[in-house]
């Protein structure tokens, strides 16, 4: 099916990820906050919350809302972005919102809401999925209740061969079918909770893909654990 | 293992704490099949069967009973509007104060701004409702203000006030802790209001060891505090 | 969490933070005229033509520099561009939402794009490509990770800084674009290290680098942007006033603050 020797530009395997490593309580005003690293994509993010929403009229009687932004620094990127919001950025956005509100057991507060701000510190593909990686830290860290953690991968396609955690060169890829990106989350017990495409692929090779980025969440789960553990030290001091 | 052990690990959401028909899912946990399921980040504990998650950190939950430190940000005709840091507001209605109040005079006992020790009497869909009729309650006329997070109150407190008594005794200070993570420190000298601080700051960053009482009487005398008799 | 109105410093501790002041002491330690401890990291992005985080105690920035090319400003057709912003991140205080703040990202960018335009510190005239048709543009953005107060002077630190490690991109003279990742030589500075320092006045008393805490109590303050002794910019904001005996106290303030922020600084970057 998936020709095996593929040669990937940094000679990684097809089911290598890049180097990664998370870190919990790094911002002191926040509620929660994480770092997640991911080759060279840094990505970090602090929760505030839950607190009153404003205004009223958005408030939701029935449970409290998740309200996440996700925002590019300028110089993340080699050709500077204009600080400020982008369709994109909102629309990433969203989607962060998506990935995680499964988990989180917001019927326990009304009218509250819970601020989740995501930065891109250096960006090197797969952002939003470290974006999501660090938020999911940093909710489990404010204490939020949660059923369970979300973990977040970038699988893809080069030419014909299933890869993970394609790096911006991967992206660029121009050979053959060229590149198809596949940004998926996932909860530990294995449900789906945000699912992106583009590029060119059939069911059969996605179906192979889904199960190499469900590999690979369960590496990316154990290093958000640790973080989460390490940052209390239960012979004194704490982070 | 025994069953009245009590043992204490770091969970995160989702994390399986124990295995066994036997326990129990207390606070902070679910039951999953035979597995109890930790539904926040914080501190396992069992005591005999029943399996809870203390948190160590998540916003502060208004109870019966508590003592809490609030800031007025609204009078009304028939009494005050407290914040206490949640997302409810507290109201302190003109009857539960200790002395009688006429309605035109209600900013005497309080004013917009002012801070106040308060006691929760009851927590209903319509709000919390609180009272200063007992004694230590009021307004807070000086001293200062801080805040540390919530969950850690409880040591600062100590078993049965035994933790607040050490810090009391080494700084000769007057020291409310309200529950929702406000402590009020009331002293002769700044100086020693800012020993009580500091000594509180050691705590919260020590809050998970063992023998933390020891250490504070410690950590005290190293800093040359004298003990008052 | 739950109630901001709580999280403002409350008139009991501004009572007492104005106390202890009399005395010349501070929460923390510290005297007036003391900064708190700096940390510098240099290169927080590989994508930046240099970039630092900055900790002032608990507060801090990352601060990046990017280059481009474009079209000179009219008045000045040989000479590169300078443009500085600043944005308050959300995630730096639960306070943003508040409405005005007492310094707010608008102020902290043009205060800074100040003091690095008038000191001069960039050599702008060696940042011409073609005279009236291209060259170089210096941005500099500032980012707030942690607001413990200060942003500003954190930031100026940062934005001296990250220019000291600034490279400038070879250029493409066929394409008339940059060649991001591959550098020419350092970004053209003069000998100078123009920090902004603000000095805060809370009742009779004058502090350098306010914690949260203390900017909540101070009633008014002056950012002067510095360099050995001279003055390039000079700012004050929020209301209340300053008598003059009191602003010549803050010029030999900041004279004696600039000294040791230079060392901290230079200790830091080595």
């Amino acid at each position: 099916m998936t020709p095996k020797n593929f040669k990937r530009p940094d000679g990684r395997k097809l089911d290598e990820m890049r180097p990664f490593e998370a870190k919990v309580g790094i911002i002191p005003n926040a509620d929660g906050s994480a770092m997640y690293k991911s080759g060279d994509t840094i990505a970090i993010a602090a929760v505030y919350g839950p607190k009153k929403m404003h205004p009223q009229h958005s408030q939701n009687p029935e449970k409290g809302t998740l309200r996440c932004t996700y925002n590019m620094n300028s110089f993340s990127v080699s050709e500077r972005i204009k600080p400020g919001p982008s369709r994109r950025s909102t629309e990433i956005s969203r989607i962060t919102e998506w990935a995680l509100e499964p988990v989180l057991m917001l019927d326990k507060f009304p009218n509250m809401v819970v601020d989740v701000h995501i930065n891109i510190i250096q960006a090197d593909a797969g952002t939003r999925c470290a974006g999501i990686n660090a938020a999911a830290m940093a909710l489990a860290h404010a204490g939020i209740p949660m059923k369970e953690m979300v973990s977040s991968i970038s699988v893809g396609k080069l030419d014909k061969t299933i890869v993970v955690d394609l790096s911006k060169e991967e992206e660029d890829f121009e050979e053959g079918e060229g590149p198809t990106d596949i940004p998926i989350s996932m909860t530990h017990s294995g449900n789906i909770t945000h699912f992106q495409l583009d590029g060119k692929i059939d069911s059969k090779q996605l179906m192979e893909a889904i199960e190499l980025a469900k590999k690979s969440c369960e590496e990316i789960y154990e290093v958000q654990k640790q973080a989460l553990k390490n940052s209390i030290n239960l012979n004194g001091g704490e982070d | 293992m025994s069953e009245t052990e009590h043992r204490r690990t770091v969970v995160i959401p989702g994390e399986t704490i124990v295995e066994g028909d036997a326990y129990l899912p207390g606070e902070g946990t679910e039951k999953q099949g035979n597995k109890i399921v930790a539904l926040r980040y914080g501190l396992s504990e069992e005591s005999g069967k029943l399996v809870k998650v203390i948190p160590l950190s998540g916003v502060y939950q208004p109870r019966r009973g508590n003592i809490v430190i609030g800031k007025c940000s609204l009078i009304t005709f028939n009494g005050w509007v407290i914040d206490i840091g949640v997302a409810e507001n507290a109201f302190l209605p003109i009857m539960e104060t200790p002395k009688f109040v006429a309605k035109d005079r209600l900013d005497e006992v309080m004013k917009i701004g002012d801070l106040a020790v308060v006691q929760i009497m009851g927590v209903n869909g319509r709000g919390i409702d609180v009272t200063i009729k007992s004694r230590g309650l009021g307004k807070i006329d000086e001293g200062f203000v801080f805040k540390i997070n919530s969950n850690k109150v409880p040591r600062v407190i100590g078993k049965e006030g035994s933790m607040i008594k050490i810090i009391r005794d080494y700084t000769k200070c007057n020291i409310t802790v309200g529950q929702n993570g406000f402590i009020w420190i009331k002293g002769d000298k700044i100086e020693d209001e800012l020993f009580a601080k500091k000594a509180i700051e050691f705590i919260t960053e020590n809050s998970f060891i063992d023998g933390l009482t020891e250490k504070v009487e410690e950590w005290f005398k190293k800093n040359g505090g004298v003990k008052r008799e | 969490m739950g109630g901001e109105e709580l999280e403002i410093t409350p008139e009991v501790t501004a009572e007492r933070i104005r106390k202890y002041l009399e005395s010349a002491k501070r929460f923390d330690g510290r005297k007036p005229d003391e900064f708190r401890e700096v940390i510098i990291e240099k290169g927080v992005s590989k994508k930046a033509e240099g970039s630092v985080r900055v900790k002032v105690g608990k507060t801090e920035v990352i601060v990046g520099v990017k280059m481009d090319v474009a079209t000179p400003y009219p008045d000045s057709p040989d000479k590169g561009n300078l443009m500085v912003t600043a944005e308050f991140l959300p995630l730096s205080s639960s306070r943003i939402e508040l409405g005005p703040p007492k310094f707010d990202s608008i102020e902290v960018g043009r205060v800074i794009d100040r003091i690095i335009r008038e000191s001069k510190y960039i050599e702008l005239e060696k940042l011409c490509i073609k005279e009236g048709e291209k060259v170089w543009t210096v941005f500099i953005d500032i980012y707030t990770i942690n607001d413990d107060g200060n942003i500003v002077d954190a930031a100026g630190i940062g934005a001296v800084t990250a220019l000291k490690l600034a490279k400038v991109p070879k250029y493409d003279e066929e394409k008339g674009r940059p060649i991001y990742g591959e550098y020419e030589s350092s970004l053209p500075l003069r000998k100078m290290n123009p920090f902004t320092i603000t000095v805060h006045k809370i009742g009779k008393n004058l502090i350098v680098d306010p914690t949260k805490e203390e900017e909540d109590v101070s009633e008014t303050r002056i950012t002067i942007g510095s360099s050995d002794g001279i003055i390039h910019s000079l700012q004050k904001g929020n209301s209340s006033s300053f008598t003059i005996e009191e602003l010549e106290k803050c010029f030999e303030i900041v004279e004696k603050v600039w000294k040791e922020l230079f060392k901290k600084v230079e200790a830091q970057l080595k």
